[in-house]
């Protein structure tokens, strides 16, 4: 674990826990901001029969840090009549939300912030930090597009918590945990032993599981893209209705706050989603380190298996965002109460049947 | 125990993504829902006709180019066909020819900005870009006729600017073939969505006796089911000769009149532009285009409302002239200026997404508008 | 379907002394004179008649006629005195397939029309655009105001022939 070996080096637990807490903001998520900004540019682009960004780098590669670099010199317009203290707090709020939630989640099987044994739990309560964040943002800017869509996406986080949150307890009555970290370990294995596959007991309840598995993962799914605001669900920030949602009135660095906790939250929810239900860091196939008998080469597999399961499921939302219309504002609520609450509540009731028998 | 709420005025506009330029709505919303809308026009106001009156007649033609800016040819084209009216003039086979293929080429092209735009409003960025892909290959023909991508100047009173280019003929076959598997993919993309169908379906919704009464025009007077068309059922210059249908609002996801339904019209419509320009470029004969241009344009004292089918509605020119050389008055009727009083009935009840849905559908061109 | 001449006859069986007179000669499309004030019974019936069914506004037209006597005023600035400000009406029948123009014409110096808004709402923008343009009052009508100019311009109306532009426009100067 990287947590010890920083401890030898170190000699200090403080020290040992602040390195490795920042860890996954300077090594990953930063980063990964980066990359994810470029590639939905291009993304995009190559869906529009367009080419996307081209001057700056090869291809555009270094588009994004120009960018960082222009929001790093901008000024930052603050409208008059806007309530300072709660105008400045909330970028960071939104910020630290979305970042806390890496804490507990585990990157390979050596890595992971904190392991915490609530882990799943704790995620889905610090990232309500967000909607406090957008709350306070969307009052404060005092302006009234901002304070429509700061309730909206309040309303909007809130009711898609429940079929989340129903979901994951679900997963908890199969697993047992609520670790991620466990939950991981306990899907290792070949891809057949991944909850999606109805988990690694074999047995009439693996086969029973399946179909209720793949509904909740696409339940789960839904809705975590709802909570990060991602089109079809991206009403609070509908550029075509109310401009740019709680965000209208920022500028410079406080907006790159939201935009990178953004970018943070998608990779986040991603990799909640493959963590429950596709083997967090478990490699489909075994690993070459085994093979190999390299034993410091398999953490590094994980991660790399981490990363893939969470970028490709950040392409999916890409695709999402660029393919499909968006939901008017009582649509989405129907959709979240009539639909997915039900349907999640029944799958909770046949999982706990089927862990009974 | 009844929650104290209070009515909010939302500004939406002038500077707005989706008021489809200067437009300003004032809105009266009780939390999220509509209680009353009201337009605030004249933001691009240019005095058109105030400027028409110190003109002669052939220089009015570029600035009709800039009132309905995404369909200036066929601005050109009602404006002239009203001053020919006046005077008298009898245009050659091949202008005739020339002038349709341009009006329908143009009203494709106005009908993708409508579609794409309106996807962009519903939230569906990609059905935009491929919309604006298209376009533009429309306006590559009219560079390569007239030199210009927006604003034409070519039609002029009793002919065109000048014949057109050799490639023409061959090109626009080559766009036609391209742009039919595409409009199969638009429709694929967005019309037939399910979330798009639910968000513009049943919205807006616009009963046949109140858009008449309104005096909405267009393909949005035929999405309510009025079939109604001045090509057919007043024709000018040529249409007469060619075949093709109306398509009519049938409810086919939801009421008739509704905004789904409006958007519908104009993908139909494409394709029966299209159908016209196949026929027209199969049977343009060979002559002259500019012999019947006057020399100078001085038509007798007297009026005429006279009036084309523009891809928003009816474009109606009402001059009246003195006998000199310039006009005395033209009074235009601007298609979406008409389409736009109903905008706030329409409004009543609905959502604020609904009004950026319902404005789209209406498809306003604010240079019309304010003139 | 009925021709300008036929509805003329119509319309003089029923309002005889609010008809003034048919006009009709080439170039010009023929037009129906009506009195300024009782244009709007006059719409009603041409809406709702059996026959006629115009249930359709295509536009509505001020026209500054521009007949009154040209004198100079205190700065040398050339004013109309007198003459007469007109609004055509282009009527149409969806069904029927006819149209008719009607004219009214008004006193330049209290121009009073009785609105036409209630029966077609397509003349709501219009009328309020005439009265921008010419200051033509449309009785009734339940919202007029200016459109295409600021509510608050105090310069006058700008279609109409012997217009001036202010030289400020609250402390903007106007001509630049």
């Amino acid at each position: 674990m990287i947590y010890d070996w920083l401890y030898n080096l170190t000699g200090s637990e403080m020290i040992a826990i602040g390195i490795q807490s920042l860890l996954p903001l300077y090594l990953f998520i930063l980063p990964f901001a980066l990359v994810a900004v470029l590639l939905e540019r291009k993304v995009a682009a190559h869906m529009q029969d367009r080419l996307g960004p081209m001057r700056v780098g090869y291809h555009g590669l270094l588009q994004t840090i120009a960018d960082i670099l222009k929001l790093l010199q901008k000024e930052d317009t603050v409208a008059a009549d806007i309530d300072k203290k709660f105008f400045d707090l909330s970028p960071l709020l939104v910020f630290a939300g979305s970042y806390a939630a890496f804490a507990a989640i585990p990157f390979s099987g050596a890595f992971m912030g904190s392991n915490i044994d609530l882990g799943i739990i704790y995620i889905i309560a610090v990232t309500g930090l967000v909607v406090a964040g957008i709350l306070m943002g969307g009052w404060a800017s005092n302006n009234k597009y901002s304070l429509l869509g700061a309730m909206r996406a309040a309303a909007q986080i809130i009711s898609f918590e429940i079929p989340t949150l129903l979901i994951v307890i679900t997963v908890i009555m199969i697993t047992g945990t609520m670790n991620l970290y466990t939950m991981s370990e306990w899907q290792t294995g070949y891809f057949w032993n991944w909850l999606i596959m109805g988990g690694p007991d074999l047995g009439i309840t693996k086969i029973l599981f399946i179909p209720l598995m793949v509904i909740s993962f696409l339940i789960i799914f839904l809705s975590t893209l709802a909570e990060v605001n991602r089109t079809p669900f991206d009403i609070p920030e509908a550029e075509s209705e109310i401009v740019a949602g709680y965000h209208t009135e920022y500028s410079g660095m406080k907006f790159a706050m939201f935009f990178l906790a953004e970018y943070a939250n998608m990779f986040a929810v991603s990799a909640i989603v493959s963590a429950l239900f596709f083997g967090g860091y478990q490699s489909p196939f075994g690993y070459l380190g085994n093979l190999l008998e390299i034993s410091w080469l398999i953490p590094i597999e994980q991660f790399f298996w981490f990363t893939a399961k969470g970028v490709f499921f950040v392409l999916v939302q890409m695709w999402l965002r660029w393919t499909l219309p968006r939901f008017r504002v009582d649509q989405l609520m129907s959709f979240c109460w009539k639909y997915l609450i039900p349907i999640s509540f029944v799958i909770l009731l046949l999982v706990g049947l089927i862990t009974v028998l | 125990m009844a929650l104290k709420t209070e009515e909010m005025v939302l500004n939406m506009g002038p500077q707005h993504p989706s008021t489809h330029g200067v437009l300003r709505l004032e809105l009266v919303i009780e939390g999220e829902i509509i209680k009353n809308v009201t337009p605030h026009i004249g933001y691009l106001h240019r005095c058109f006709e105030k400027h028409c009156e110190v003109m002669t007649y052939p220089q009015i033609i570029p600035y009709t180019d800039r009132m309905d800016y995404l369909a200036s040819m066929c601005n050109e084209f009602g404006y002239v066909v009203a001053v020919e009216r006046l005077m008298g003039i009898e245009v050659p086979e091949r202008v005739e020819y020339i002038r349709v293929i341009m009006a329908e080429l143009q009203r494709i092209a106005s009908h993708l900005v409508a579609i794409g735009t309106y996807g962009a409003d519903i939230g569906a960025f990609t059905p935009f870009l491929f919309c604006f892909r298209d376009r533009e290959k429309i306006l590559n023909l009219f560079e390569i006729t007239c030199g210009a991508r927006l604003l034409y100047n070519y039609i002029w009173i009793g002919g065109v600017m000048h014949d057109l280019h050799p490639d023409f003929i061959r090109l626009t076959k080559e766009f036609i073939k391209e742009f039919r598997p595409n409009l199969k993919e638009l429709n694929d993309l967005l019309t037939f969505n399910q979330i798009f169908i639910d968000r513009t379906a049943n919205v807006g919704i616009l009963p046949a006796e109140t858009a008449i009464n309104y005096g909405i025009t267009g393909p949005n007077l035929r999405a309510s089911g009025v079939n109604w068309d001045l090509r057919i059922n007043d024709p000018y210059s040529i249409y007469d000769r060619f075949d093709f249908k109306i398509p009519v609002g049938k409810g086919e996801n939801g009421t008739v009149g509704d905004c789904w339904n409006r958007y519908y019209m104009r993908i139909l419509e494409m394709e029966e532009s299209l159908k016209i320009v196949e026929q027209a470029i199969n049977q343009i004969p060979d002559g002259d285009v500019s012999s019947a241009i006057p020399k100078r344009v001085k038509p007798p004292a007297g009026q005429i409302y006279s009036r084309v089918e523009n891809p928003r509605g009816e474009l109606g020119y009402f001059i009246v002239s003195d006998g000199s050389v310039n006009p005395t008055r033209i009074k235009v009727r601007a298609p979406s200026f008409v389409n736009m009083v109903v905008f706030g009935e329409l409004c009543k009840g609905h959502m604020v997404a609904d009004v950026v849905a319902i404005l789209g559908s209406i498809d306003i061109v604010l240079g019309e508008i304010d003139r | 379907m009925k021709n300008p001449e036929e509805i003329f006859e119509i319309l003089k069986a029923k309002f005889n002394e609010v008809i003034i007179e048919l006009i009709s000669d080439k170039p010009t499309e023929s037009f129906i004179t009506v009195a300024p004030l009782e244009i709007d019974k006059v719409c009603l019936y041409l809406r709702d008649k059996e026959g006629l069914n115009f249930k359709s506004l295509m536009n509505l037209s001020g026209v500054d006629d521009a007949n009154g006597e040209k004198i100079k005023d205190e700065n040398d600035n050339e004013i109309i005195q007198g003459g007469t400000l007109s609004v055509f009406y282009h009527l149409e029948s969806i069904d029927l397939k006819h149209k008719v123009t009607l004219k009214v014409s008004t006193d330049r110096e209290n121009p009073e029309v009785a609105s036409v808004e209630e029966i077609w709402r397509a003349a709501d923008w219009h009328e309020r655009e005439a009265y921008d343009m010419f200051g033509i009052k449309f009785l009734n009508h339940h919202n007029l105001i200016r459109i295409l100019m600021p509510y608050d311009w105090e310069g006058g109306y700008p279609l109409r022939k012997d217009y001036q532009n202010p030289e400020f426009y609250k402390g903007m100067k106007v001509p630049y």
